[in-house]
């Protein structure tokens, strides 16, 4: 049953972000993070959340789904908030007794909460629009230049490959090996630090040999289907650049300019 | 020893839409010296019963008296309960992980807090007790043919001496004579330590041939509970539910058809055998 | 020309003890001679450690013979420049349903031994949809291999394989780890390829009742093949298998044991169905 869970979330829907090329949403998604991190202003927040919001309209994907991954997230948000809040010194708006609350402090914790949503739904969107596979795809693509300094592109973006595709399994074997040792009266649980290291062996000794027992069984596989190697393979799912494609690229490049014009040049409002 | 099921209840993915109910009301009484067959489907809740037998899963409502205890009650001692209900997965060769066969078998009475000279004594039966030659005690588990992996896999459950032996699919993978060499076995240690065996299985051949009970079960409940002979006349309903009965007993039930008189309750080959025989006056 | 032909296949492999030092040579196969036409179904049956899955991993050149050869459509196994050749004209489908797998979505799995061999996309795509059909899972080519059965999943191997476009398709105990459905499923696949396709199957197994449908059966012992024949003339030889730690269906026991007591009943029956019309023949003639 545990290896029924999905890995990385995507959620099936027909929208433009779904049929964008991985490599757009790459390219974009983390172009978008960096933009959350250089020198902000209120702007800059504003013109990011608006962004933001275009993408998740245009993703279809219904809106508590982007904001799962937030709950796990709320608790580091309120330390940092408080922290930021009451630790930060600058001109005080309001006081008790010894705590107070600064103009800075607010702004300094106000920017956090921004940063890290967006950086997080951002990165939602993209796995929630785009395959497991296709995002390997993409990366290796992106990182064929590479090539040209000997860097295994085609043998990692393989490894990637088959690592997604064995986690649910192995996730299922680990389950499957406590609950036997278990059964054999292990304890997991109870004893020091290093009790409680040892008593992991008889999971990992086992799971490791059928780790390394399925790597075999799989190479063998491999083998028996002709794969030798990324040299003269073709592609089922190619990727190529649409129009859709260009015109996101288009807009990233106003984006960014209108991100480092509100950044550098515009004064500071707060 | 007394294993009581007492309207079990069990949900995977609970609280979702995909909430499906793998036990729903299970009631079962489960006593000693008996050889009980568990059959069904896959996914009609076998595995799943058999884990909350140990306490390894626990029950959405409903629970489990061993003994007269609720086995699910707050402090109550999983370990000592696991000694005593023993569980042998499927492909149990997959837990091994010792550095020699001999030490495996002591992992289980080991950790039951017993004293090492115990610990040593009961994994040396233990081995004895499947059939493994001393010669193989100091091996590396990982040295010996996947029947012998097998072999050490029940071993190291039985060095804890359990009332009742779980046995999940413990024929899988292996071949005819293997399964047959195995079963065998089971039985004599079913009969000689009075132990009760609950078999988990696929093979109608199989179960037919060993137990004296089967529990048979669909979607998440217990549709029949009965001698063997009972059980597989339902043949029909049986394959409702995606199973089947022994091959002799469709023999049996064509030649009856075809107009052959002949008593259809046999199970096994040899049964079979009688009744054709006695039908062509030969007995 | 033959399929496949084996002629005085010797594999032997050196057991090191943990020192690395030598302790023996076992020979895994021991002078196999083995044939098969094209289109034929033939079964290799034996005992775990008979040596038969050894003699499998021959046929597509993942194992070189120690002496002997092997010929798969003409091409011998020792010539490295057709290795790549062979393993494309005979496929093959391993016995667990988990490690054979390397795409993340059904149809992606299929396409891979495609993709290796550089056919182009449009071609790629209309070889998995023809094998999905073929196999009856087109409907889950989009499905994580995760949801599937064991079942289901070998018969999206055996599609793997033949959008390779195989002359033949070697299975290596293809059932052992499915459940009693399963095994029906994908031995009604084999024999479905075999007879609409006309795809020579090789059959690897321990289990006695899907040998029924084959052509030719070959059961090997000790890396010794030991008999050959139909279905009908090996499964006659009751006594023998039982010593070859092998089995035979309920129906052919139950008939060697009528035998043994003293009915007259014809040699060879492999099913019920054969079983319950020689008693009701015999029983008539009374």
């Amino acid at each position: 049953m545990l290896r029924e869970i999905t890995l990385g979330q995507y959620y099936q829907t027909n929208s433009v972000v779904h049929r964008m090329d991985a490599r757009t949403k790459l390219i974009a998604t983390f172009a978008y993070i960096i933009s959350l991190f250089i020198r902000t202003n209120i702007y800059v927040y504003l013109i990011a959340a608006f962004f933001l919001s275009v993408a998740i309209i245009a993703c279809r994907v219904p809106f508590k789904h982007i904001v799962k991954g937030m709950k796990a997230i709320m608790v580091l948000l309120l330390v940092t908030v408080i922290l930021n809040m009451f630790w930060t010194r600058g001109e005080v708006i309001f006081q008790i007794w010894k705590i107070s609350i600064t103009w800075e402090g607010l702004r300094i914790a106000l920017f956090m909460v921004f940063r890290l949503s967006f950086l997080i739904l951002g990165s939602n969107i993209m796995t929630l629009t785009t395959t497991p596979s296709n995002l390997t795809d993409g990366l290796e693509s992106i990182m064929r230049p590479l090539k040209a300094i000997r860097v295994p592109v085609h043998e990692i973006a393989m490894m990637m490959s088959i690592a997604l595709r064995f986690i649910p399994i192995l996730m299922e074997e680990t389950d499957k090996i406590m609950k036997a040792q278990l059964a054999r009266g292990a304890d997991f649980e109870n004893g020091n630090l290093i009790k409680k290291a040892k008593s992991l062996v008889p999971i990992l000794v086992p799971l490791f040999i059928s780790a390394f027992r399925r790597a075999n069984d799989l190479a063998m596989a491999m083998e028996a289907r002709c794969y030798r190697g990324g040299d003269g393979r073709t592609k089922m799912k190619p990727l190529h650049y649409e129009g859709r494609d260009y015109l996101t690229f288009l807009i990233l490049i106003i984006y960014l300019a209108a991100v480092i014009c509100l950044g550098y040049y515009v004064p500071k409002f707060w | 020893m007394k294993l009581i099921v007492d309207h079990l209840r069990y949900e995977y993915n609970k609280g979702t839409q995909l909430s499906v109910a793998a036990l729903d009301d299970v009631n079962l009484v489960l006593k000693a010296g008996e050889f009980i067959g568990l059959i069904g489907h896959t996914g009609s809740g076998k595995s799943t019963l058999v884990q909350h037998l140990n306490a390894l899963l626990t029950p959405d409502s409903g629970t489990v008296y061993f003994d007269g205890e609720d086995i699910f009650e707050k402090g109550y001692d999983k370990k000592s309960l696991r000694g005593k209900v023993g569980l042998v997965f499927q492909y149990p060769e997959h837990q091994l992980f010792e550095e020699n066969v001999f030490k495996e078998v002591c992992f289980g009475p080991h950790n039951l807090g017993l004293d090492r000279r115990t610990v040593e004594l009961r994994a040396y039966e233990a081995l004895k007790q499947v059939g493994m030659e001393d010669e193989y005690f100091y091996q590396s588990p990982f040295d010996l043919s996947g029947g012998q992996k097998r072999r050490v896999a029940i071993a190291s459950v039985l060095a804890m001496k359990p009332e009742i032996l779980i046995l999940d699919e413990p024929t899988a993978g292996l071949d005819p004579k293997g399964r047959t060499e195995l079963l065998d076995r089971i039985k004599t240690l079913q009969k000689e330590a009075g132990i009760t065996v609950l078999l988990v299985s696929h093979s109608m051949e199989d179960v037919a041939e060993y137990v004296d009970r089967i529990i048979v079960m669909d979607h998440g409940k217990v549709q029949y509970d009965d001698t063997p002979r009972e059980v597989f006349s339902h043949y029909q309903e049986l394959e409702q539910m995606g199973l089947s009965a022994p091959q002799v007993t469709y023999i049996l039930s064509d030649l009856n058809e075809k107009g052959l008189v002949l008593d259809q309750t046999a199970t096994t080959i040899n049964e079979a055998k009688d009744t054709i025989l006695k039908c062509f006056g030969m007995r | 020309m033959r399929m496949i032909d084996v002629s005085k296949l010797v594999f032997e492999y050196i057991r090191r003890d943990e020192d690395g030092n030598v302790e023996g040579i076992t020979r895994a196969v021991d002078e196999v001679n083995l044939h098969c036409k094209g289109g034929e179904f033939i079964a290799i049956l034996g005992h775990n450690g008979s040596g038969k899955s050894t003699l499998a991993k021959h046929l597509n050149a993942i194992l070189h013979p120690t002496e002997g050869t092997v010929l798969v459509d003409g091409k011998d196994t020792m010539d490295e420049n057709e290795i790549w050749n062979i393993r494309q004209s005979a496929g093959m489908v391993f016995q667990n349903p988990d490690n054979q797998i390397i795409g993340q979505v059904v149809e992606e799995d299929v396409g891979f031994g495609p993709e290796n061999m550089g056919v182009p996309t449009k071609e790629i795509w209309e070889r998995v949809e023809e094998s999905l059909k073929a196999v009856g899972m087109y409907d889950y080519r989009k499905y994580s291999p995760n949801k599937l059965s064991g079942g289901q999943k070998q018969r999206v191997s055996i599609a793997s394989v033949i959008a390779m476009h195989p002359k033949c398709i070697i299975l290596d105990e293809p059932t052992a780890m499915l459940d009693p459905m399963g095994r029906k499923e994908v031995i009604r696949a084999v024999r479905a390829l075999n007879d609409v396709e006309k795809i020579t199957m090789i059959l690897i197994t321990h289990y006695m009742e899907e040998v029924v449908y084959a052509d030719r059966v070959y059961v090997m012992d000790k890396g010794k093949i030991v008999m050959s024949g139909t279905p009908k003339e090996v499964f006659s030889r009751v006594e023998e298998l039982k010593s070859m730690r092998l089995d035979v269906p309920q129906a052919t026991l139950l008939a060697y044991e009528l035998k043994k007591a003293g009915l007259p009943l014809l040699d060879g029956i492999l099913t019920r169905k054969e079983l319950v019309n020689e008693l009701v023949r015999l029983k008539g003639q009374k």
